[in-house]
């Protein structure tokens, strides 16, 4: 019985990780097809985005009722309980950014797509390490810090190309309204951010990892 | 009347199951690994078997120490360990029901004018220094192991969960098993030698000693008060000064019964001796002061950064204040109880001796002096010297034969000479009655036959006893007074 439910929320937890694993990688896909103005799989990415975002909502929430209903790892559920809600907020984060190009649809110029793609895929590298660690920290916490430290590699190679792409956007005399630079500063911003919502979470982590230590 | 006098030892018992239970089954319950239903139902059986089945090892010492001979006296000593236990608890003062109790005797022990066994005296502190540096020894090292085990195996946190969740009930019950067997000494010990109940025997198969219903009930004791008040003591153990992980917890509760095994078994002492290696004392130790080592034993590995020497130095002042504290309450009890309410708190073992000197002088013991007999009675304790004398009076109410020595005697004598392991005897339910149909067959071991006729180290024929050469030879007894006859030589 015990057991039962150990595999049922081990493989809740795993699901739940794919999701946010995903997630990175359809924002991607998503931004690139924006960038190539491909409509159709933009929207069929965002579609699929919001979609699992509903999904995580729901596993999350699954996996906190059975923790609490069940008074499983009491020691340590109030961090899981966290953790899963941090990792939620990367996924959401991943569905706003896609969400914010389909309602203000952004004019972004073609000299700056690969930047944009470039700092999307910094942000997206810092997810997927944040997965790992977050898989290390449930299976092998004493070996968690080597992934913490790529999150934080690649969140700060993410603050790095979103700010070369602000200096040069402001520094683009071909952009003359303020108001387009403004625009395409603050795409490169929300999309800084889930490299940021990643790094939330590999923060906490660590602190987790250092409590689990028996 | 007899339920009167045991009372203040189910009282004890009482406290010790509210208390103690706490350092088996408090982080755990605390935590919220186990519920408390579970917890309490797991300790109360364990207890009570540790108590039925082991309990015989500890409390053999403890009476060593001081047998309190007469109901009266034994209700106050434990009475009176169990009024420093509360009193000093709830000064807040570091307390320990073993130690309140071994005070306890040795204040019955003046009162009687009884000379306290000084060796055990020694050996029962000298335990409770070691036990603690003992626990924090085995935890420290299953904390390394641990801590091995979990890098090497991976576990997920929610598989390591239940794990720790089947351990922590599995250890617990163990915890509660040694608990059991090492602190109903504390609680039944002193009423051992004066135990109202009658063996009782379902044919040849089974067997419940006195000493085992004693303690059956000394254990009940412990589980009521573990279901009615070892809930708030856990509770404040669990969310308590010491914030462990669970995992960590399973090391120090493993640590602890460990510790409290070894103190307690005598089948684990006669496999160490067997195998040449040292003794160890079954000495009721005090569970709370394990745990206090155990965490400190984790401290330590873990960089020692947060050992508290003001918690020490508590401990140690315990090992002193509680027992003479005990001993003083004690004293002044057992004259109050006396001289009051004129009921009689210790038999005068003096009378054993003169008896012994009768039997000695009115007997023609040509084989040997009656000063090696005194030199042989000096040497038993308290209680083995009140053996005898019920020996005596029986025997010579009965018959001529057999009269002087019971084997009995011989064992226990041939025990200071650390040459025969008594609770072998007991264990084996031999009784005063039928100890003459054991004999040994080597170092440590003996083999019922039912035709023997002599034992080891103490013949009986035609009313005569001989000590057998070596024996002699120990007590530097002449070569004139021996009449020695050999090991397994039939006579």
């Amino acid at each position: 019985m015990l057991f039962k439910k150990t595999k049922s929320l081990e493989k809740q937890f795993n699901r739940f990780l794919n999701i946010t694993n995903d997630a990175g990688l359809i924002l991607l896909e998503g931004i690139k097809s924006y960038m190539k103005d491909d409509k159709v799989n933009f929207n069929y990415h965002l579609e699929k985005l919001i979609k699992l975002e509903g999904d995580a909502d729901s596993i999350r929430k699954e996996i906190v009722t059975e923790l609490y209903a069940k008074t499983l790892i009491p020691e340590s559920r109030g961090d899981i309980f966290d953790l899963l809600e941090n990792l939620d907020d990367v996924t959401n984060q991943a569905k706003e950014t896609l969400i914010e190009f389909s309602i203000e649809i952004p004019i972004i110029p073609k000299q700056y797509s690969d930047d944009y793609i470039k700092l999307t895929e910094f942000g997206v590298n810092a997810i997927n390490q944040v997965v790992k660690a977050s898989r290390k920290f449930i299976q092998d916490p004493a070996n968690v810090e080597h992934n913490i430290n790529k999150v934080y590699f690649w969140e700060k190679e993410a603050d790095r190309q979103a700010e070369k792409l602000k200096r040069k956007v402001f520094r683009d005399k071909s952009i003359e309204q303020l108001s387009r630079k403004i625009h395409l500063r603050y795409f490169a911003l929300h999309i800084d951010l889930v490299a940021d919502r990643a790094e939330d979470v590999a923060d906490k982590l660590s602190i987790y990892a250092i409590k689990r230590s028996i | 009347m007899i339920l009167f006098f045991l009372s203040s030892g189910l009282f004890l018992g009482w406290s010790l199951g509210g208390n103690d239970a706490a350092n088996v089954f408090g982080t755990a319950v605390g935590t919220k690994m186990i519920k408390f239903k579970t917890a309490a139902i797991v300790a109360s059986i364990f207890v009570i078997l540790g108590a039925v089945i082991s309990g015989a090892g500890a409390s053999h010492t403890l009476g060593k120490l001081g047998a309190v001979n007469a109901l009266g006296g034994a209700f106050m000593v434990a009475f009176s360990a169990a009024f420093v236990v509360f009193w000093m608890t709830k000064l807040h003062l570091p307390v320990s029901t073993s130690q309140a109790v071994v005070g306890a005797i040795v204040g019955w022990n003046f009162f009687s004018h009884t000379q306290t066994d000084y060796n055990s005296l020694i050996k029962i502190v000298s335990t409770w220094v070691f036990s603690p540096i003992l626990a924090a020894v085995f935890s420290g090292l299953l904390y390394l192991l641990l801590k091995y085990i979990l890098r090497k195996w991976k576990l997920s946190i929610f598989r390591l969960d239940s794990y720790t969740r089947i351990a922590l009930v599995v250890i617990g019950a163990f915890g509660a098993y040694s608990l059991g067997a090492n602190n109903i000494a504390n609680v039944m010990g002193v009423f051992v030698p004066v135990s109202p109940f009658p063996d009782i025997s379902f044919g040849n198969w089974f067997h419940i000693s006195s000493v085992q219903q004693l303690f059956f009930l000394g254990a009940i004791a412990i589980s009521i008060g573990i279901f009615t008040y070892s809930f708030k003591v856990m509770k404040t153990v669990g969310s308590g000064v010491v914030k462990l992980t669970p995992q960590s917890a399973l090391v120090v509760v493993l640590a602890e019964s460990l510790v409290l095994f070894l103190f307690a078994s005598s089948s684990l002492r006669d496999f160490l001796l067997s195998h040449n290696l040292p003794a160890i004392p079954l000495v009721p130790v005090s569970s709370s002061q394990l745990v206090i080592g155990a965490v400190l034993g984790i401290g330590i590995i873990q960089g020692g950064k947060n050992i508290q020497f003001k918690t020490l130095g508590k401990i140690a002042s315990g090992w002193v204040i509680t027992p003479v504290i005990s001993a003083i309450i004690t004293f002044i009890a057992l004259f109050f109880l006396q001289n009051t309410f004129n009921i009689e708190v210790y038999k005068n073992l003096s009378q054993s001796r003169e008896v012994a000197n009768e039997v000695v002088a009115g007997k023609d013991f040509s084989h040997t002096s009656t000063s090696s007999v005194q030199a042989l009675l000096d040497k038993l304790s308290a209680r083995s010297r009140e053996v005898a004398k019920v020996f005596f009076v029986k025997n010579q109410l009965d018959s001529q034969s057999r009269l002087f020595f019971s084997e009995r005697n011989a064992i226990l004598f041939s025990r200071i000479n650390k040459k025969i392991n008594y609770d072998d005897f007991i264990s084996h339910g031999i009784t005063d009655d039928n100890i003459a149909s054991y004999h040994k067959i080597d170092n440590n071991k003996y083999e019922r036959n039912n035709n023997a006729k002599y034992f080891c180290y103490l013949n009986i024929s035609n009313n005569n006893f001989k000590l057998n050469n070596e024996l002699e030879t120990k007590n530097g007894e002449s070569q004139a007074e021996r009449r020695g006859v050999k090991c397994n030589e039939k006579i």
